[in-house]
């Protein structure tokens, strides 16, 4: 054979001196040009622990003030007025709402629009100057304990003070009038009750999240999107098809953790299991088309992580699971409303503490009807057909 | 199948002007081409010629720049949807999921396609393929030639009109290799049109006609008669002793384009047959050496071709 007339002299290629720190070295360039190279982990970096910071600093308060308050008023009196008065100077209740009868009050404290009500029977004042000590009713949705017990605490000061600058006459050591505090849907006031309907909602966030943010990305990387694209499908058909089966997974894990709330914890389900159930599909469809549609916004699956953490920090943070979504600053709850874990949280727990139905819920309800449809609008407008 | 539109029945691929850059850099450059129904059209060009591209803006998986035409009579900008339907497209890395058994890779296409019977069709696919008794196995513990026969299966196992094949037998056994060209011809011959790139110089031959791709450039195209016969190329062949001191000695001297060593014989080459002759004079006479003009092998034309576009063009 011709090449082999002159054989080319071939040295075994050495150990290099120092061969372990020489490739360790170069790993490392190699994974800090990688790491420049992928800007949405680099922005992460950074990103993660200032959202932790700024969310934990500023938007956790565990004795939540201000919250919304409304008022059944049977008369107007200056009596009244200056009750009222008191307990806006707690800080903790702030009227937002004032209702004409019983059912709306209701109503208002079923859906979770407003925390607490604060009813003053008719013929209130006349009691109060007679020394009868009438008793007025002060209402609290008592489903997160934490929320409703520190306003709850300072009634009794309250009702010692309000009225010390009217002058009646009359034992000055008993208060002039009574405040029956009723704390509503969970009256032992047990944290269980309100935490185990909220991890329905926060399990599956995370679960679903992660399985259809990884779906595209795992076609991409793996080399079968190519094919995939090469076929005649459409990326509606391509988003449905990685939805549906996740919807039958959601499904099942949301049954898991309810019953398991039910036997073990011995959390009620007051309302239509029927309701819950299909209000549960709701939002882990709503998850499953944010995550998908985070799978057609990245370029790897570290990203697709990356994001889908990102999304469910302030979940967890501020839907109110953890923390009373009314103690949230507003700009807070602005980004909460975004959140379908908040709307599911009033959704579950109503259901299932307050007994609540549909008609209680309609807010709720279309805002993750609404989330769903823009997760699913940006993900089959976003997905690429062509390799371009 | 479908009938196709009736504008253009005997020819399956007709583009113009085609152009494809990706950040500033042109990988097609005005690419013109034109294949006839049912021959097989090899596309032959070294590695980052702009095959994949190609291939890839003729079944709509990326839009070129500039440039138009048709795939089967449809439009390739506007009818991708219906192209894909009538195409079948053999990805140059296996693109099947790994994970999924020969079956229900099979099943999954029938389905995408809307096939009828996808259960019947893998099964008679599968047989087809000669894959009975695998069709449980998961398609990524196949071997590579396994691998390849079941990348064929689904592609022709919506009946497209059109097979577009991007080095199907990289990294394949000669044996396989060959089964597949037989395959290959036997669905040629039932009327199927199929594209096939390649870098292996016995399966251009294979082809009923071939085209060569450089840099983005279509350089050369026609049967390989034709392509040798274009290239105006003289070559000599080669035989007898110190071969190698020869070839070092040849490179690079006026009128010497290409010296290859081929087994025990060794190819010189040049466009200019005087230049050429001129140099070699002082070696033809001697005794250790035999010469003898020849044709020049396609591949002789494809490495000058090759050569001198690189020159040309980078």
């Amino acid at each position: 054979m011709s090449m082999v007339d002159q054989p080319v002299r071939r040295g075994e290629i050495p150990e290099p001196r120092f061969g372990f720190w020489r490739r360790s070295f170069a790993m490392v360039i190699k994974e800090f040009i990688q790491l420049r190279r992928d800007r949405v982990s680099f922005a992460m970096i950074v990103m993660i622990p200032v959202m932790q910071l700024l969310l934990f600093g500023y938007a956790i308060n565990t004795t939540p003030r201000n919250l919304p308050t409304a008022v059944l008023l049977q008369e107007d009196s200056d009596v009244a007025r200056s009750i009222l008065k008191a307990l806006e100077n707690t800080a903790y209740f702030r009227f937002t709402r004032e209702v004409h009868d019983v059912a709306e009050f209701d109503n208002l404290l079923l859906s979770g629009k407003v925390l607490f009500g604060v009813e003053i029977p008719r013929g209130f004042e006349r009691a109060v100057r007679r020394g009868e000590r009438p008793a007025l009713l002060v209402a609290a949705d008592a489903t997160d304990p934490v929320a409703a017990g520190s306003a709850m605490s300072t009634l009794g000061v309250v009702a010692q003070t309000a009225l010390e600058h009217d002058l009646f006459t009359g034992d000055p050591a008993a208060p002039p009038f009574e405040i029956r505090a009723h704390a509503r849907y969970n009256p032992a006031a047990s944290s269980r009750l309100n935490i185990v309907p909220g991890l329905v909602g926060t399990i599956l966030t995370m679960t679903m999240l992660i399985f259809t943010a990884l779906s595209v990305t795992r076609e991409i990387e793996r080399g079968t999107m190519e094919s995939l694209l090469s076929m005649p499908i459409r990326p509606i058909e391509v988003m449905f098809g990685k939805i549906v089966p996740y919807v039958l997974v959601g499904f099942v894990q949301a049954t898991l953790i309810v019953g398991i709330g039910v036997l073990l914890f011995g959390v009620p389900v007051r309302g239509s299991l029927i309701m819950l159930a299909l209000l549960s599909t709701l939002f882990i469809t709503t998850n499953l088309a944010i995550g998908y549609t985070f799978s057609t916004i990245v370029q790897n699956q570290l990203q697709a992580m990356q994001l889908s953490m990102m999304f469910f920090l302030p979940s967890i943070l501020l839907s109110g699971f953890m923390f009373p979504f009314a103690g949230m600053p507003v700009w807070a709850q602005y980004i909460g409303e975004g959140l379908p874990l908040t709307h599911y949280l009033r959704i579950v727990r109503a259901i299932m503490l307050k007994g609540a139905a549909l008609q209680n819920l309609e807010y709720d309800t279309i805002a993750l009807f609404a989330l769903m449809l823009l997760a699913m609008t940006i993900a089959v407008t976003r997905f690429r057909r062509t390799l371009d | 199948m479908i009938a196709a539109p009736v504008s253009a029945p005997e020819i399956a691929i007709d583009v113009h002007g085609l152009s494809k850059s990706f950040d500033g850099r042109e990988v097609v450059h005005d690419l013109s081409m034109q294949v006839k129904r049912g021959t097989i059209y090899g596309f032959l060009g070294p590695n980052g010629s702009g095959k994949t591209t190609t291939i890839r803006m003729l079944c709509g998986l990326l839009t070129p720049d500039s440039g138009e035409g048709r795939c089967l009579g449809y439009d390739i900008r506007r009818d991708a949807d219906k192209i894909k339907r009538q195409v079948g497209y053999m990805t140059q890395r296996f693109s099947l999921y790994q994970d999924l058994s020969v079956r229900e890779n099979l099943e999954f296409v029938a389905r995408l396609y809307g096939m009828r019977d996808p259960q019947g069709a893998a099964r008679d696919m599968i047989s087809r393929l000669g894959l009975s008794g695998r069709e449980q196995q998961l398609a990524g513990e196949l071997s590579g030639g396994w691998k390849q026969r079941l990348a064929l299966g689904a592609c022709t196992l919506p009946n497209p009109q059109l097979l577009l094949l991007d080095e199907p037998t990289a990294g394949v056994d000669p044996k396989a290799r060959r089964d597949f060209w037989n395959e290959i011809h036997a669905l040629a011959a039932e009327g199927l049109t199929v594209l096939v790139s390649t870098h292996y110089m016995d399966e251009a031959e294979r082809c009923h006609e071939i085209a060569y791709i450089a840099y983005g450039y279509l350089l050369a195209h026609g049967t390989v008669e034709e392509v040798i016969a274009k290239s105006a190329l003289s070559t000599y062949t080669v035989t007898g002793d110190q071969l190698h001191t020869l070839q070092d000695q040849l490179a690079g001297k006026p009128g010497v384009d290409m010296v290859a060593p081929f087994g025990t014989s060794l190819h010189v080459s040049g466009r200019d047959k005087a230049a050429l002759d001129a140099t070699i004079a002082p070696w033809r006479d001697d005794k250790g050496l035999h010469w003898q003009h020849s044709e020049p092998s396609l591949e002789d034309v494809f490495i000058e071709l090759m050569t001198r576009s690189k020159d040309n063009f980078q």
